[in-house]
Parts: structure tokens; sequence; C-alpha cells
């Protein structure tokens, strides 16, 4: 059947030694060589099947792994088609990237069972296993579909299906005015959706970086920014979101509730909690944050425990480090600008049983230390101490590569505009993108578009 | 009482435009064709709007005759006006639309028909279909029964009944059981279906009032003329021979005051008042629809065109409504140019049964009963182009059924007529059905001006097009190839001369050689400007002209739509065997096993357009069938 050229991750998302990203289809060829360079020089396109190649892969000139290409030319594979499994060094953030690559180099995202279903239909599996093929091919697209839209964050939903409707009202205008032009008029069309092109390719072009950043979905890992009040929690919670959300004072006390936000550093995606200072208060809001602090602990997957290196540790302190699960946290040795009072060694005495957490010193206030922090969160993340779900990984991956396709559907629009092509030109792109937004959320097209323009425009005879 | 009883090939019950495309097809493929009317006097009537053709209607029409159909011929005949709509706009919306002098578009159609070899005209009711069982339980047409009780027996029947099963017409709180115009509406026959186990339903539509042009001031409306160089729709028509001095039409407008008294009376509206139970049309609401719906718009358009060159009486476009007599002739005094109207025919809705969704199969045989079709209104569209084009395909199938042969089926990609039977098919529609061309997916590749070449290979291969007309049409493709060919092949340098007729069409110098091709893309040059420095061009025919200027212009995106093609017509080729058991596929989900087992779509394709079923799904009957396959 289709014959496009599809891509995937084939291994377990999960930090493991190895992972594989599997590319099939006519260009699956074309694709593998555009983004990967061998050590020997040759083009996989020149090489025999079923050889293996060492190399690396470049997104453009940045390289992203060292890898090895396995090419097995139709119909000798897997889908009897031309087939390029690369296999990388194991970690979500690596076989994203290379995954993102390929789609941006000819192929597309594969959809749930595809490989499976191209083997099948290509006659690489025993006909008795249909059934079974069926049945899996249901229901990974149910589980994508539910997982896509359960992870969709609200806000997010809310804003495809604003954007969806702006572009259906759009293409409805000029279908009305072409199936009803004594009736409606096209004048002055041309520069309002010049407008509103640029106002939806930027916010396209936002979500894309939102998704690029993991705030799409609800994904990541969870966690927990802890430590007394004013030891600059909130800046440094700012400094990673690159915005003024929390509200950051010198008084002590300011952040009386928890703050939920996603991040992503390096392709790692942390929600993070930014709580109320923890201290004995008998301010009874403050001690509604302390407690929702402590609740937040018991879910995290991560504790940031943040201490102002430039004031000794305190009573408060001492309240703060048994809640911590050593294993899952990172200390934080902030305002390491100023002279520092408190030592790595002076904090980690107060951890029982001689498991040490892992720490840092940092300048949040001075925007210093944030790529240690992101080192060593890679490193904890890729060295497996914690886990994350895989499923919301690749329906991250499929909602940004449509998001992908809508922004190159929306700039071939512009491009119609700029041509000064006749109105008619324009609705097929937008009708493109109207499609991709759709299938973000599950929806379909169907006769949206004939209801749109009579609920929206008066026409007829 | 002795029964009499004629043998004849094919009956075609109903002579509107479904009906008389459908006979003239069989009739012109060889086969003894009836065709009945309840009048012979309505023989391809226009009961409502006096005009042929408008958006995508138009590239029905220039289909219909590019597969052999007579309506194109017809109109260009007897037109008083006409237009090309949407020329500002993009090629592939471009429309044209003729005003027709009703009286003789009927006259002239009915002069062919009567003329036409094979075929028969037969004033007369039809009551019933009859029947036998065939091998696999399925009543297969032996024959109709009209009311005096007369046997028609023959091989198939084509069901072309427009508005006139069981028909009622209200104008307020008057009721008649009529069809249009006051004719006899036919009751028997939808009893005689449903006994057969044909679904139907009902669904309403509605005409304008039509005036007296006498009491008419068109000095406050606005004139509508037509084209100054006339378009004609038949690509066999020459456009020399049908330049001619046309009719105008008025454009004028309703106002607070007409909205005022609609408003006041929607109770006395049988719609409003919960009379009128069929489904109505969208795209042509009455004059209470839009007012209610459209609130707060201050003025809706009103038409008025002349139904003809022999008659006083003017048509009210945009206006159609089914309030009381009183009631209309209040509002339609209140708009300009209309103060002193005298109406010679009150508007009305009309209701009238047809087919239910998924009833038809994809050549327009009905599936309950063999070699029984059906076209036009019946099958739930609306609008005169509409039903003859399904009309000419009933016809051809019906014929090519009887002979053994594969149907005539366009894909959506092939034609208008494609989407056409195809949503007809295949969708739940819940009104009459109209064209539109944002139905058309792959529009920029079905143009009205390439009719001729996209289909007349079907029309020549299903036998209603001629060898000569088919290698006229073969050689104007090949003559188009050339041309863009050399428009692409011939360069010109960026030499003095050159730069100097660039800048005296105020479009950019050239750094490089360019290719003919190119510039013609420019917006500041045409291909009539570039003759000055074309100097080797053939003199060409202006449709060969058109056509390769046309390729060449909007290369970029027709390439691309006809990539999209492939994809599409892989999945439309992949066929679903017609006994295949849905409920041996336990991977379907529920949802779309019960679509699939009431719609019964002939391709993969086709399933993946029914709403309800989804993408999943599609891959799963594609496993199935593979292993169908194997087995």
């Amino acid at each position: 059947m289709k014959t496009d050229t599809i891509a995937a991750i084939a291994t377990a998302l999960s930090p493991s030694g190895i992972g594989i990203i599997r590319i099939s289809g006519d260009e699956a060829i074309e694709t593998a060589d555009r983004i990967f360079r061998s050590k020997s020089g040759k083009k996989i396109a020149e090489v025999k099947s079923h050889t293996v190649h060492y190399g690396f892969i470049y997104d453009g000139d940045e390289m992203i792994d060292e890898v090895m290409a396995v090419v097995m030319k139709a119909p000798h594979s897997f889908t009897r088609e031309n087939t390029v499994e690369i296999d990388c060094h194991g970690g979500v953030y690596v076989m994203n990237k290379i995954l993102q690559t390929a789609l941006k180099n000819g192929a597309r995202m594969a959809e749930p069972g595809e490989f499976t279903k191209r083997a099948f239909m290509n006659g690489r599996i025993d006909l008795t296993k249909a059934e079974a093929i069926m049945d899996l091919i249901q229901s990974k697209n149910e589980a994508a579909r539910k997982n896509s839209l359960s992870h969709l964050k609200g806000d997010m939903y809310q804003k495809i299906k604003k954007l969806r409707e702006d572009i259906l009202y759009e293409i409805a205008f000029i279908e009305s005015a072409l199936d009803d032009p004594e009736h409606i008029s096209l004048d002055g069309f041309h520069e309002r959706l010049e407008n509103k092109t640029t106002e939806i390719i930027s916010v396209v072009k936002r979500l894309i970086n939102s998704a690029e950043n993991g705030r799409i979905l609800k994904e990541g890992i969870n966690t927990v920014i802890v430590g007394k009040p004013n030891v600059g929690k909130s800046s440094f919670l700012n400094l990673l979101l690159d915005e003024e959300r929390a509200i950051v004072t010198d008084i002590a006390g300011t952040t009386r509730d928890t703050l939920e936000e996603s991040v992503s550093l390096d392709g790692i995606t942390l929600n993070l909690i930014d709580t109320a200072g923890i201290r004995n208060t008998d301010d009874p809001v403050e001690q509604i944050g302390v407690n929702k602090a402590k609740k937040s602990l018991e879910e995290a997957d991560l504790m940031i425990y943040m201490v102002d290196s430039s004031i000794p540790l305190d009573e408060s302190d001492l309240e703060i480090i048994p809640l911590l699960d050593p294993f899952k946290t990172i200390v934080l040795l902030n305002k390491s600008d100023l002279t520092p009072v408190v030592t790595k060694e002076m904090v980690e005495q107060y951890f029982k049983d001689g498991i040490l957490p892992q720490c840092i010193t940092i300048a949040a206030g001075k925007k210093e230390g944030l790529e240690r922090f992101s080192g060593l969160i890679k490193e904890k993340f890729f060295a497996g101490e914690i886990s994350f779900d895989e499923e919301i990984m690749i329906s991250n991956m499929r909602q940004k590569d449509l998001l992908v396709q809508t922004l190159s559907h929306m700039e071939m629009v512009k491009r119609s505009l700029e041509d000064d092509m006749p109105e008619d030109f324009y609705s097929i792109d937008l009708m493109a993108a109207y499609a991709s937004l759709g299938e973000m959320i599950g929806e379909e097209v169907g006769e949206d578009l004939v209801n749109e323009i009579f609920s929206k425009f008066c026409m007829g005879k | 009482m002795p029964e009499a009883r004629i043998q004849t090939d094919i009956c075609i019950i109903g002579a509107g435009h479904a009906g008389c495309e459908a006979a003239l097809a069989c009739a012109r493929l060889g086969f003894e064709t009836v065709l009945f009317t309840v009048n012979v006097e309505s023989i391809a009537l226009m009961p409502c709007n006096p005009n042929i053709g408008g958006t995508s209607k138009g590239h029905l029409v220039r289909e219909l005759d590019a597969l052999g159909g007579e309506m194109g011929k017809n109109i260009d005949k007897t037109f008083i006006q006409s237009k090309m709509l949407n020329l500002s706009k993009g090629p592939a919306v471009h429309s044209l639309r003729a005003q027709a002098d009703k009286a003789d578009y009927t006259r002239s159609m009915r002069t062919i028909l009567e003329n036409q070899e094979h075929l028969t005209i037969k004033q007369g009711e039809v009551c019933e279909i009859i029947t036998e069982t065939t091998a696999n339980g399925k009543p297969r047409v032996t024959g109709v029964k009209i009311f005096t009780g007369t046997i028609y027996e023959c091989k198939a029947a084509i069901l072309c009944t427009g508005t006139y099963l069981k028909a009622r017409c209200l104008c307020g709180e008057s009721i008649t059981y009529t069809g249009p115009n006051g004719l006899q509406a036919a009751n028997h026959l939808t009893d005689s279906l449903a006994g057969l186990g044909v679904k139907l339903r009902r669904f309403k539509t509605g005409t304008p009032a039509r005036m007296d042009k006498r009491s008419i001031d068109f000095t406050k409306m606005e004139e509508q003329v037509g084209d100054e160089k006339i378009t004609p729709f038949s690509f066999s028509t020459n456009p020399d021979d049908i330049q001619k001095e046309q009719v105008s039409c008025y454009l004028t407008y309703t106002n607070q005051k007409t909205h005022e008294i609609i408003r006041n009376n929607l109770d006395r509206s049988p719609i409003y008042a919960g009379i009128i139970e069929g489904t109505g049309p969208r795209y042509c609401p009455s004059i209470e629809d839009k007012v209610v719906k459209f609130a707060d718009k201050e003025r809706h358009q009103v038409f008025i065109e002349p139904e003809g060159l022999y008659t006083n009486e003017m048509y009210v476009g945009g206006m159609s409504s089914s309030l009381p007599e009183d009631v209309q002739l209040a509002m339609y005094r209140t708009v300009p140019g209309l103060e002193n109207c005298t109406i010679v025919r009150n508007a009305y809705a009309i209701e009238y049964d047809c087919l239910e969704s998924g009833e038809l199969t994809l050549s327009l045989e009905l599936k309950a009963v063999e070699n029984l079709f059906a076209a036009g209104q019946f099958n739930g569209s609306s609008g005169y182009e509409e039903a003859a084009a399904q009309g000419l395909i009933a016809g051809i199938n019906a014929c090519h059924k009887l002979k053994g042969n594969d149907p005539l089926i366009l894909d959506r990609s092939d034609a208008y007529i494609g989407v056409l039977i195809d949503d007809l098919v295949t969708k739940d529609n819940r009104e009459p059905y109209r064209m539109m061309t944002s139905r058309a997916e792959y529009r920029l590749l079905l143009r009205q001006d390439n009719a001729d070449l996209r289909l007349s290979k079907f029309g020549h291969a299903y036998g209603l097009v001629s060898d000569e007309t088919y290698e006229k049409v073969c050689r104007k493709q090949e003559l188009i190839d050339l041309e863009v060919k050399r428009l692409k092949e011939t360069k010109v340098g960026a030499n003095k001369e050159m730069q100097a007729f660039l800048s005296k069409y105020g479009t950019a110098l050239l750094r490089t050689a360019a290719s003919m091709a190119e510039l013609l893309c420019r917006p500041e040059l045409s291909y009539e400007i570039l003759a000055e420095i074309d100097t080797e061009r053939p003199s060409l025919p202006l449709d060969v002209v058109e056509q390769a200027c046309i390729q060449i212009k909007y290369e970029g995106y027709i390439e691309r739509q006809m990539r999209q093609v492939e994809q599409f017509k892989k999945t439309e080729r992949r066929r679903i065997p017609e006994d295949i058991d849905y409920d041996d596929i336990s991977s379907l989900r529920l949802e779309a096993r019960q679509k699939l087992k009431a719609f019964r779509p002939m391709s993969v394709g086709q399933a993946s357009r029914i709403s309800g079923v989804s993408p999943a799904d599609v891959s799963v009957l594609l496993i199935y069938l593979e292993q169908q396959k194997g087995r």
C-alpha cells in the first residue's frame, strides 16, 4: 500500500545501553544518507545490503551521536522495504533527537503498529498471524489516541481547538465566496488572511518550541524544589523557566502556594513544583503551603533541596532533610557568588546511613550554574535512576510531528499569499493545516467545512 | 380486465433532467427505451431557478457534455444571458452560468427526445416495479406497471422521480397534494418500493414567487448584464455561433421592514409551525430562515431574473418562502422596485419521498433490487445539473449492466460527478445535496476548462462519444503538451532587447537566461504580451493556449495535487469483495462494523470516507483483505 517512508524508535524508550531507530520505505536510504555520515565516507546508497557501518548522525552541522547503521535493502528486511536501522547510544534524549532528525529529512512518524502492518501486507508474516496483528493495530491505536488526548494539557487542547476554529472560519469564508460570489465578496480579504496567517504561524511556532521544551504533555519527571524560605527557590525556578512566574522578593515566605510548571533540560522534561519554604510557622496560610510541600515530596521522582550557602544551616534545614530520599535528591548550594559558610560536607552529615545525595553549587540570582545542574540531571537520568512513561514520550513526539506539519502547511499559505495567488489556492493548504491539527486532538475533518459555511455565511438563491 | 403488455429494454421513470439524460444515454447505446412522465408538457421542466450552471454546477454540465450528455448543448441553444463567474479567482473555480428561456429549454429538449431513435415517450404514472426473485433471493426488475394497468416488460429501470413521490406543496396554511407547478404527484410508487425493501425518507425544498414584469420598477434596482464574450457550455458548440444579444437580470435588497413582517408572521410559516416534516437544504434557505438564522444581517440580496423571452414572469431569486400568500405579498412589497408587484405564482415549499442514505451503490444501482437504478433528486440531491449528471451515469450503467460489462464509476479525482455520486452513496446526508467546489478535494485538477481532456476517454469507452470527437480531444491534448514543452525549452538570454522588453512591462530584469515558461509565470506578463519576443511561436487554437498557460502557471500546485491523487488512487483501487462478512473481522470497532455493514463500500478508499470508520479500522480491513486473498 503506502510506500512513503516511516521512522520510529524500535527499542524500548527506557534508559538502556543501546537504542535503535528504524527507518523503512521507498526513501529510507535517501533519508538515512541525509543524516548519517560514515567514517569510511561511503554513502548508504552505495553499500551492500546487510552490512553495518560506523559513523555519526548529524542534524545539519550538529553532531548528535556516534552510531552504527545497519542497511537492509528490499525485499530482504522485516517490512520487505528498504530499511535502515540506526543503533545509537540508548537514552531518551539521543534516540528522540535522531528520530526528529529523520523526520526532518523525509520520513514521517510511523503509526502505531505500522512496521508490523507493512511486514504483513508485504507477505513477510504468516497469514495465520493476521488476527493477532489486527488486534495489535487496533489496541495500539486506541492506546495512542487515549494517551495523547489524556496527556494533552488542558490549555494546549484549548489552543489547538482555537487554532482550528480560526483556520476553519477562514476556509469557510473563502469557500462561501467561491460558491456564492454574488452574495459574498473577498474584497480586502487578502490582507486579513495575511495577518491571520502570520498570527497562526507564530502560535504554531510557539507550540513547537514548547513541544521541544516538553511542555506539550504532562510528561516527565515530577520534581519538587524544597528549602527553607528565601533561599532562592523561586529565582531558580525562574531561571529554569526563563520567565518571571513565581513571585520573587526578599521577604521570607512570599511563595505561599505550590507552583507547577514543566521545563525541558536538553530534552529531559521536569515537572517542577516549587513549594513554599518549609519552616516552623504559626501563619496558617503559610502552614497550608508547607503541608502541600510535604505532600508533593511524597509523589516526587526528583527532589531538589536548596540551601542558601551564605547563611548557616539551621533548625528548618534539619526539619527538611529527614523528608528527603537521598537517592532522589540533588542538593543545590545557592548563592555561591556570596561568601559561602555552608559546604557540601556540612549538608551531607545530616543524611543518615551514609547514603549521600548529589550536590552542586549555583548562583540562581546571577543565572550561574544551570549547566552544571542540567549535566547532573542528565547523568542521573541516563544512569537509570529515574524512570518515566514511554507512551507519553511517544505521543509527545507524534504531537510535535503534527505541529511541524501544520507549520509547513501554513507556510505554504503564506507563500501563496506572497505570490498573490488567487484565493482558492489558499484553502488547499489551510485545509491541510486544519487536518493536521485535528489529528492532534483526534478529530476528523468530515463535514466540518460544509457545516461551517452554512452556519456562518448566508448563502444561496 | 385484460392487461396490455409491451416489451422494451429499459424504462425510465420520470422525464426531468435526470430522466432525459438517462433516456438519451440508453437509447443512444442502442437499447429500446421508454421514458415515462406524468405529463408530456413537463419534460425537462425547470420548476425553480431559470438558469443552468453556476459555481461547481457549471463544472457538472461541462463534464456531462464531455461524457456525451445533452444538457450543455441544450442550454447553448436556449440561453438568454451568460456569465462566467469567479473570473477574478483561480481557473479551478471559474464557473459558467446561463439564464435559460425556460419554455424554450423544455421545448428544445423535448424535440431531441422525440427524435431520438430507440426512444419512446409515454405519459402515465408508474405505480409499481415488477420483479422476479433471483437465485440469491434478491428481487430483479422485470417490468413496470402504469396507472392504467398496462405493464411494460423490461430488463432494467431507472427511477428519476424528482420531487414527485407523494409530493405536497405548502404555501402558508394552504396545502396541496401536487408535484411542482401544480403538476400531478406520483402517489403509488413509494409503496411498491417499500415493499421491495427500499428505504425512503422525506426531504423538502422550496421556490420563490414569480412576478409580473410590468409591475416591477427596475429603475430602483442594479442591472446585471451578461458577459461581453459568451463562452458556450458544450465543447461541441462553436463560440462564434452563440454570440447574441442578452437579457438583463436585476439586483435589489430586502430591508428591516421586510424582516419585521417575516418575524411577525413566523407562526404562520409551516416550517416554523412544525407542519413541514421534511429536511430542507441549508444552501438555499427560505427568506424566513435567512432572517432567523442571520438576524444581524441588515439586508439580503434579491435577484430578479427573467423566466424567458416570451413571458412577463420574473423569478425572485433569494426570497423563497412558504409563508401564506398575504404575508408573501406584504413582504415582497417592502423591497425597492417591488412596491407595486403582482405575484403570478406564489412561493411554496415542497415535500417529497426520496432514498435514504446507504441504499445505492456507486454505479447508482439500488442495493435492494437488481437492475433497478436511480438518479436525481430521488437520490437525495438537488439541482438540475446534479440530476442530469446522475441521469447520464445511471443510464450508461444500466446499459452496461445488461451487456454484462463493468459500470462507469468516476472517482473523486476524475470529476465533480465522481465527488457528487461518492458523497450521495457514501455519506449520511441529512438534507438535499448540492454540489459545491469545496466538496472537491482535487479541484485544481477538476477544472471546467479541461473537462473534455479529463472525461472524453470515458465517454468514448462507454459508447456515447464518437471516434471523431475523441480523436479531436486527443489531438488537443497533444498540442497542449507540445506547447508546454516548447515554452519550457525556449530560452531567452539577458540581452539588451530582452531587458528593454521587460522594463517596458515593469517586470524584473533578467540576471541569467530564462525560459519562456518562467516569464509566463510573472504576474506582469501574459501569453499575449510574450508574443512580442516569442517569435517561433506556432499558431494555436485559443483553448490549447489556455490549457498550456494554466499548466505552466500553476504547475507546482497541480503537481502537488497529482501526488495526492496517486495516494488516493491506491486505496481506491483496493476492492472489497461484495460478500465480505464484517462480523468475521473481530478487531473492527463496533461503530465501524455497523457503518460498514450499512454502507457496504466497494473499495477500501470508499470505506475510509464513511464517518465512524477510523484509520485504524481501515488498517484492520486491509490486513483482513490480505489474509483472505492468501487463503
